[in-house]
């Protein structure tokens, strides 16, 4: 393609930035996808961060990446990329897998010095040879001079002046890709607001990397991206962390509850904490407390008292508030739980993704101990999941889990900010003053729900005392009678079942018709929905079924998957929701695909996947 | 709120009609009494008051309150009444812990809270035993204690509870006896007048496991010559006759008799607990009977500025400048959007 001159059309197009993490390549990668988003593009990003703070500069385990796909049908960062832009040698031997065979890579000549090939142990000084590039698809531009000679005269210093190589790569990227250059100054100019002088030297360089493209590689194809009709809106570009936050935050509008946040900082669930710390400037009272524990507890003493309680972790944190979610279970208190999923066990992988929690929020706790759990499918649906986990949590007087995962919590896409209308009221169960009049108990139920009634301290005439131990059905006083613990247990467990009753039906995707289901929950729905249609349009039909409502399952979805002649569920370990479904489909074999690396599925890997069961069948 | 400023409240309207369920002769029956009066010459009424436990015996107490109250899971009261009382500054909360319960499981919600300043009043039952599973050694038992955990006796140090306050920067210190109930309702008065976390550490007897370990210093015979009962303001005398006091002597303190060996009532200490220097403190609330006698009442009592209060009014003052209307309004003002 290399030959070509002609402008091309393509669906879709990824982009991964890589470099030293002070090259500023997130901020290039989020200007480039706010623009495209702004262009009529989907858009999907995610950050690949070393572990850790500040790696030596040039070394291969400081290479920090940000991956971005733009265009039509988007719904991944994409498996690989088509154009790397790579700052450094390092960043180019660690990235290079990323990149198609036929990709293009836009490198900082100037940055190929024998002392840079020795931090990236290089074996030659001709890193393209030993790395087997084809020399027709990198483009080695020589950024630091043409930095030095834009800004010549600017007074600024050389620090400074190398500051503006991650605009140089976004000029030349404007250029190769057809964006804008107008739209990425006028974000450049919004966030440079109060430094005129570095928004004047970034315009330069942008336009310098522009016109480098434009007159020196006049040979190279440029392209032109796809754009898809988007619900009309106002639209922001929002990672799954911070949906996460303020789909609690609408839920905290909607149910007029104050919101609380108990927390305690842990990777990758802390920027959350930090989302809700600033959002005192909407009333949220967020604490960071002194251990995963105290977030829990503190949450519950926030729940008793009348407040939308939240408390936020990964799983070793989990593990900690275990017994604090046992007392919630037992007390029948609201309360969501947003564990960020990262690999485990243990400390495992800190900064990676993993979905190996599914067993620990449905079971781990002690005793008879069940509890509603819901997952998030993509960034922005964090939003609409914390929202979900926030409504069944008051309504139904129950903790809930939220699984999220370090995939779709640092990811993000393009987020239309919801209108007032666009989601619904959410209705505490409050104990009513006729109740109160009528000879209360603290655990009378809701004929329909099972769900106690919430008495807020303050409220004249109901005081009463809850607790973790095992209360009389009739009287709500402490029992230790066999048979009513009996009854108490299936009373809580048919409370957690009716919630059913208040969710939405699982919805098919793909092809309805076919013999395979494909499915999956959580934060892999893009790769699995990507993977179908790929199935779908070179002629192997599979239908999607992928679940964010875990516990209670949706009402139709046993029956919905019980049509399919083949069950495949892929998740990122080793078949927790595979045998999930198992216990209650034990006449159908559900067939499994599986990964355990730390990363999200590539979208190839599930279409290997399914069609090796369909072959096998 | 206004209704509570008129109204007077008796002991009888805290109480609720469980029976307690303490072993007979459980000093816990009196402390729970005590409360009720207490509560009652607070005045804050029974639906604006949670008393919030953790597990052991004491932690059973929220049950015989006519209050809104939680019976939780080992040590962690403190982190739910922290919770609470955030989220509710209008309520009244108590923490009612025992020693075992506040101070070793839950040893690190304890520190924190007091480190925090959260306006909670802990109820800290100090028997020096594990009595509801039935007789193991505490973290306040002393060295060499025996018990069914420590057949051959403890080989580790207590911890004074009292110390663990002050290190843990505690601004309100006070303690009483199980049997001491005006001094115990005093001071339960004070704590919760107290802005802040407010510690009141009540000696108590637990007639089954550790039947008597604090009569050497509580028993009517002793009581006057082995403790002394602090007031602000008053000279630290205590003694039969009342003529022993505390005096200076270099940086330690000692105790004489007024009259003899020249020591006159002007050389005795004026105690006070609202200086913010906790040296002094410190000190009374280390003497254990031995050398000099325990201290009795409200040790130390020191304003500081409050979690719950400070949290509340950068709130409100971050609400004010920012003016968001809501969550939209936010996200539209802050962040960078686009309209398709």
């Amino acid at each position: 393609m290399l030959q070509s001159t002609n402008v091309q059309t393509l669906e879709k197009v990824v982009i991964r930035f890589a470099g030293d993490s002070g090259d500023g390549m997130q901020l290039a990668g989020n200007i480039f996808s706010n623009v495209s988003a702004g262009e009529g593009n989907l858009i999907s990003t995610f950050p690949d961060y070393p572990a850790e703070i500040r790696a030596p500069q040039g070394s291969l385990s400081g290479v920090s990446g940000y991956q971005v796909s733009v265009g039509r049908n988007v719904h991944t960062p994409g498996d690989s990329a088509d154009v790397l832009v790579a700052m450094n040698p390092a960043a180019l031997k660690t990235n290079l897998k990323y990149l198609k065979p036929d990709g293009i890579i836009i490198c900082d000549g100037d940055s190929f010095t024998p002392a840079n090939l020795k931090k990236a142990l290089y074996q030659t000084e001709d890193p393209i040879t030993e790395l087997c590039i084809n020399p027709d698809r990198i483009m080695l531009v020589p950024m630091t001079t043409l930095l030095k000679h834009t800004l010549e005269g600017s007074g600024m210093d050389i620090k400074a002046i190398m500051k503006c190589k991650n605009m140089l790569a976004l000029g030349l990227l404007c250029w190769l890709l057809d964006r804008p250059v107008d739209k990425v100054l006028a974000k450049l100019k919004a966030k440079f607001a109060k430094k005129p002088a570095v928004y004047e030297a970034n315009e330069k360089v942008i336009h310098a990397g522009w016109d480098y493209g434009h007159n020196t590689h006049a040979s190279m194809p440029t392209y032109r991206i796809e754009t898809e009709a988007t619900v009309p809106g106002t639209y922001t570009d929002v990672n799954g962390n911070t949906a996460t936050a303020w789909g609690l935050i609408m839920a905290s509008e909607k149910s007029h509850r104050p919101l609380f946040l108990g927390s305690y900082p842990i990777t990758p669930a802390t920027d959350i904490l930090h989302e809700l710390a600033k959002r005192k400037d909407l009333g949220v009272k967020a604490c960071q407390m002194e251990d995963e524990i105290a977030g829990v507890c503190s949450a519950i003493g926030a729940s008793y008292g009348g407040n939308l309680a939240v408390t936020t972790t990964s799983g070793p944190g989990l593990a900690l508030k275990s017994e604090g979610i046992g007392l919630a279970v037992m007390a029948e208190l609201p309360l969501v739980i947003i564990d960020v999923q990262r690999g485990g066990p243990s400390t495992g992988l800190p900064t990676k993704t993993e979905q190996t929690d599914l067993m620990q929020a449905l079971y781990g706790r002690n005793g008879e101990s069940p509890l509603c759990v819901v997952a998030a499918a993509s960034p922005t649906d964090c939003f609409t999941m914390a929202f979900e986990a926030a409504r069944i949590a008051i309504e139904h007087m129950t903790p809930v889990i939220l699984l999220t995962d370090a995939f779709i919590a640092n990811g993000s896409s393009a987020f239309r900010i919801p209108e007032e209308e666009d989601f619904p009221e959410i209705k505490p169960n409050f104990v009513t003053k006729e109740q109160l009049e009528n000879g209360w108990k603290p655990f009378d139920r809701d004929a329909e729900t099972f769900a106690r009634y919430w008495a807020v301290p303050g409220t004249e005439g109901a005081m009463h005392r809850v607790g973790g131990l095992e209360k009389d059905f009739k009287t709500s006083v402490i029992s230790t009678d066999g048979p009513n613990h009996e009854h108490m247990v299936n009373v809580r467990r048919e409370k957690i079942a009716r919630i059913a009753d208040n969710i939405p039906e699982l919805k098919l995707q793909g092809d309805e018709n076919a013999d395979t289901v494909l499915v999956g929950w959580g934060g892999t729905y893009g790769h699995i929905l990507t993977a179908a249609n790929e199935l779908n349009a070179e002629g192997t039909p599979v239908a999607v079924a992928h679940f964010r409502y875990i516990n209670p399952l949706p009402k139709n979805a046993l029956a919905e998957l019980g049509k399919f002649k083949r069950v495949i569920v892929a998740e990122l370990n080793t078949g927790m929701f595979a045998d999930y479904l198992q216990q209650h489909m034990p006449g159908k074999e559900i067939l499994r695909i599986n990964k355990i690396e730390g990363q999200p599925f590539l979208v190839k890997e599930i279409v290997d996947g399914v069609k090796k069961h369909i072959a096998e069948a | 709120m206004e209704d509570n400023m008129t109204k007077t409240f008796v002991a009888g309207d805290f109480k609720n009609e469980q029976t307690a369920r303490w072993c007979p002769g459980c000093g816990d029956h009196a402390i729970l009494n005590v409360l009720h009066k207490a509560m009652a010459e607070i005045g804050v009424a029974p639906k604006d008051t949670a008393v919030i436990s953790g597990i052991g015996c004491s932690s059973r107490l929220p049950y015989y309150m006519n209050t809104y109250g939680m019976h939780t899971i080992h040590g962690r009261a403190a982190a739910i009444a922290t919770g609470l009382k955030t989220s509710r500054p209008d309520l009244t909360v108590w923490q009612i812990s025992g020693d075992g319960d506040g101070l070793a499981i839950g040893g690190n919600h304890f520190i924190h809270a007091l480190r925090r300043n959260i306006d909670i009043n802990i109820l800290l039952f100090n028997n020096k035993i594990y009595g509801l599973t039935k007789g193991q050694y505490s973290p306040t038992s002393d060295r060499g204690f025996v018990s069914k955990s420590s057949p051959y006796g403890t080989t580790e140090d207590p911890f004074i509870p009292a110390e663990l306050v002050f290190g843990a920067r505690g601004k309100f210190f006070a303690r009483g006896f199980d049997i001491t109930l005006d001094i115990t309702r005093e001071i339960m008065v004070a704590a919760a007048r107290h802005k802040g976390a407010a510690v009141v550490e009540v000696l108590q007897n637990c007639v089954i496991f550790n039947h008597g370990i604090h009569t050497w210093l509580s028993d009517k015979e002793v009581r006057a010559e082995r403790t002394i009962t602090l007031r602000q303001g008053e000279k630290m005398l205590f003694g039969k006759d009342n003529n022993r006091g505390l005096v200076r002597d270099g940086f330690a303190l000692k105790a004489v008799t007024v009259g003899e060996d020249g020591y006159t009532i002007d050389d005795v200490l004026v105690h006070d607990a609202h200086t913010a220097d906790d040296i002094l403190h410190r000190q009374l609330a280390l003497m254990d009977g031995h050398d000099l006698p325990l201290a009795l009442g409200v040790i130390r009592d020191v304003d500081a500025p409050t979690y719950d209060h400070d949290v509340e009014a950068q709130v409100e003052e971050v609400k004010a400048k920012k003016g968001f209307s809501n969550l939209r309004d936010m996200i539209v003002k802050t962040a960078e959007t686009w309209t398709v």
